[in-house]
């Protein structure tokens, strides 16, 4: 199993998700990240802390959004969640707005997750990438891409 | 030449950012130790040459000695090899 399929534990993922702004946004991503016993709810209000005091940086490419915080005793295990978008929100980013992809992420530390965001990189560095998660209807679907 | 990428965590952005730099340089066949570290972090060393940081962080990091590159898209191997070359090269 990829390390990203292995970073999205069972309960990590919500498709085609609606809300109504950034915040709800960061909100459910953080929600997957407790619901899947990688976080405590703490970690949910640092994310959005995060944002509100250094802007939507985390905004990292046109279309998709990685929210998360320092590590800290409110990170369990180090951890993904993905939420794709029914209708796209603004973060405020200059460029790379709106948003249709979250990924929230949680680190351990600042050395378990190098490998994980390696791998990342590579799928998101293919261009195109975010829309072909925008076109999965189901998690196996993708699932099936990150491997 | 040490660079360091830039965040508001020190594991996210930062760390992709870092990635993706180290594969621009080994393309260009430029030699320079890249790290990632969170504000805090690279304001407290001072060490770097250049700082790479995504436009909204770029204000956080104004008066330290290192150069400061702003990077839009940290996926954008195009965008940061041209703003590293013309910083580098």
């Amino acid at each position: 199993m990829s390390l990203i399929n292995q970073a999205l534990a069972p309960g990590s993922i919500r498709l085609g998700a609606s809300v109504g702004s950034w915040q709800e946004a960061v909100e459910l991503s953080g929600e997957l990240l407790v619901a899947s016993g990688r976080t405590t709810k703490a970690y949910t209000d640092a994310m959005t802390a995060n944002i509100n005091e250094l802007g939507p940086y985390v905004v990292i490419a046109p279309g998709l959004a990685m929210p998360h915080a320092r590590p800290s005793e409110a990170v369990l295990d180090t951890g993904m969640s993905l939420v794709t978008l029914r209708e796209p929100v603004a973060f405020g980013h200059k460029k790379n707005d709106p948003v249709t992809v979250v990924f929230g992420l949680a680190a351990l530390d600042h050395d378990k997750h190098l490998e994980l965001l390696s791998e990342f990189a590579g799928k998101f560095s293919q261009p195109g990438f975010v829309n072909s998660l925008l076109s999965c209807h189901a998690e196996s679907e993708i699932r099936s891409l990150f491997n | 030449m040490k660079i360091v990428a830039v965040c508001g965590a020190g594991i996210g952005t930062s760390v992709l950012l870092k990635m993706n730099a180290e594969k621009v340089l080994r393309t260009l066949g430029l030699e320079a130790t890249v790290e990632a570290a969170d504000i805090e972090t690279a304001r407290a060393s001072r060490d770097a040459q250049i700082l790479l940081a995504t436009p909204e962080i770029v204000d956080k990091l104004q008066g330290l000695p290192s150069e400061v590159i702003a990077i839009d898209h940290v996926f954008d191997l195009g965008e940061i090899s041209e703003k590293l070359s013309k910083a580098m090269l």
